[in-house]
């Protein structure tokens, strides 16, 4: 009997090992992938960042440059009134369809699906599509403002006007998908919620602010989190509909650029690789400031 | 009472077709736009004069256009079969083996997320310069074909698998891939497909690292192809071209989207994110 435990605990010890030995063989190649591939990457672009052009050494000259650099600085804040524009219109576009279409009773599948496809398309494609339109002098926007007597508008060409209109396509591409993550989040709000508010007695209005909107409220972080992160990497977009063969993207007068063309065209129009890592570092830190105030601020109203 | 609902309900599919006219109205003028004569845009005009194919010509004789599309479909599928198997390895790993370090790797994986691709486009580039890995397959796919999100994503559903089917099956004699990939896959069937969805999509559509990391045309992907082709153009732009071009891209991938929308639908759902 003794025997029989003693064998039984040895063989444990020896699965154990063998186990442990069986995990890192399996893990061995993506711990590589990750340190070669993210992490020493990212040590490497902020050793950049310190480095001055073409030859090695320290220097600071790059965040320097970077603090007096007025096009960098016109980007940064660019950068922010996309988060500030797309963000919360693109989430309150989102959570009204969502109560509409979980209000119909026939077509729901329906307008589910069209109106998350623009989300699914390629934002190249339709950025060049949304440029046709926005054309000042054959554009069908334009075209359909007159109907309406309103004179044309320069849209993409004018310094004052080009920011917002980069912005309304990223909106018009965003709104299905905080729909769709809306429609999933009031699935998940129990019936019997409603049911007793109605029996005391509460209003549709009552009922949205008291039930539907507190429910919601770790959908809207989320949305709020991802699509701060995204519109601060916004780059595709402003490529696409504002580059020309006469000019680097970001323009008019770098009234559209963000953080990341500025960056695409410092390395690869100019080709100053280490100034461009310095304003990726920026951008880094600027995601990392943005991600905790959020999460804090945010999970802070939702205790509450 | 009745009849007062009818209406409101009404009111809101009214509501709804308004909107649906704004999601779908962009694709109606890309595909008309796509089959008008390029004097046809220098006036507005709804409908194209008369239908006009030389856009899709040119498109098929004078661009790398299908190479593009090649190199679009080579790139995700790779990518996506390699996030597939890594991911959902690593998360078996993560999830089912008690181990010193597993939580320290976890970590490690995890912190990785943090870090905007933004921040590596440009020392993948330099290194792979150095390793004449521009400009090839491998150093389009190379970056992608591990997700940290993904890892994570499958360590959650691994975390589910009760234990005793595994130790069952090793009692049984089966080696620790082959439970992997018999006993623990088929039970995160849903996850692995949302995860695959995302990153096929994601990798579909991706366009900063591949405009960085191809430098001839027969290399570019769908989506660097299209926008290279349509800025460089130096003799005005060829909008039917560029159109048809969009048409191209867009309608297959969404009749494959109508195909599988339920699963994709639901996938993102679960996840949330889109690659």
């Amino acid at each position: 009997m003794s025997d029989i435990k003693k064998g039984h605990v040895r063989k444990t010890m020896k699965l154990k090992t063998r186990k442990t030995l069986i995990a890192y063989s399996f893990l061995t190649v993506p711990l590589l992938f990750f340190l070669c591939i993210r992490i020493f990457p990212t040590l490497y672009a902020f050793s950049l960042s310190f480095s001055p052009e073409n030859r090695s050494g320290f220097t600071l000259d790059n965040y320097i440059h970077l603090i007096h650099d007025k096009v960098f600085w016109r980007s940064a804040v660019n950068t922010l009134l996309y988060v500030a524009i797309t963000v919360p219109v693109q989430i309150a576009i989102g959570m009204i369809l969502a109560l509409a279409i979980n209000k119909v009773h026939r077509l729901q599948g329906f307008y589910r699906i069209v109106y998350f496809i623009p989300y699914m398309t390629s934002i190249v494609a339709v950025s060049w599509v949304w440029r046709l339109m926005y054309d000042p002098n054959t554009g069908f926007i334009n075209e359909m403002l007159s109907w309406f007597h309103i004179p044309p508008q320069g849209w993409l060409t004018d310094p004052s006007e080009a920011l917002i209109s980069v912005s309304m396509m990223m909106i018009w591409q965003a709104m299905g998908f905080c729909m769709l993550i809306f429609l999933a989040g009031l699935k998940a709000i129990p019936k019997q919620f409603y049911e007793a508010a109605q029996i005391d007695g509460a209003g549709k209005w009552r009922m949205f602010w008291s039930i539907t909107f507190p429910l919601l409220n770790p959908t809207i972080i989320f949305l709020a989190v991802t699509g701060v992160i995204t519109a601060l990497q916004t780059f595709t977009q402003i490529q696409n509909l504002t580059a020309s063969s006469s000019g680097d993207a970001g323009g008019p007068l770098n009234s559209t650029s963000s953080i990341v063309i500025y960056m695409y065209n410092s390395a690869f129009n100019d080709f100053n690789m280490v100034y461009a890592s310095a304003i990726t570092v920026a951008l880094f830190i600027l995601i990392l400031i943005v991600t905790f105030i959020q999460l804090k601020v945010l999970s802070k109203n939702f205790e509450d | 009472m009745k009849k007062r609902i009818d209406i409101g309900g009404l009111l809101v599919h009214i509501f709804l077709w308004a909107g649906l006219i704004i999601v779908v109205f962009p694709f109606v003028w890309m595909i008309l736009s796509s089959f008008k004569s390029l004097p046809d845009f220098y006036h507005f005009s709804f409908l194209p004069d008369k239908l006009n194919w030389s856009g899709y010509k040119y498109i098929f004789e004078e661009t790398d256009y299908l190479r593009w599309y090649l190199n679009s479909i080579v790139v995700a599928v790779v990518v996506t079969i390699s996030c597939l198997i890594f991911n959902s390895l690593i998360g078996y790993v993560l999830a089912k083996y008690r181990f010193p370090g597993a939580k320290a790797i976890f970590i490690v994986i995890l912190s990785t997320l943090m870090i905007p691709t933004e921040l590596l486009v440009i020392p993948w580039y330099v290194a792979g310069s150095k390793l004449h890995w521009v400009n090839t397959y491998w150093g389009l796919m190379l970056p992608g074909m591990i997700e940290a999100f993904g890892v994570f994503l499958m360590r959650q559903f691994m975390m589910s698998i009760p234990d005793d089917i595994l130790d069952a099956a090793r009692i049984d004699g089966m080696g620790e891939l082959r439970i992997w990939w018999r006993i623990a896959l088929p039970q995160v069937r849903q996850a692995m497909a949302a995860m695959g969805i995302i990153t096929f999509l994601g990798n579909w559509n991706a366009y900063l690292w591949p405009v960085i990391a191809t430098s001839t045309a027969n290399m570019r992907t769908l989506p660097v192809g299209i926008s290279l082709y349509s800025t460089a153009d130096a003799g005005g732009i060829q909008w039917h071209v560029i159109m048809g071009m969009s048409t191209l891209a867009v309608i297959p991938m969404m009749i494959v989207f109508l195909i599988f929308q339920k699963k994709i639908v639901e996938g993102i759902s679960l996840t949330g994110v889109k690659g």
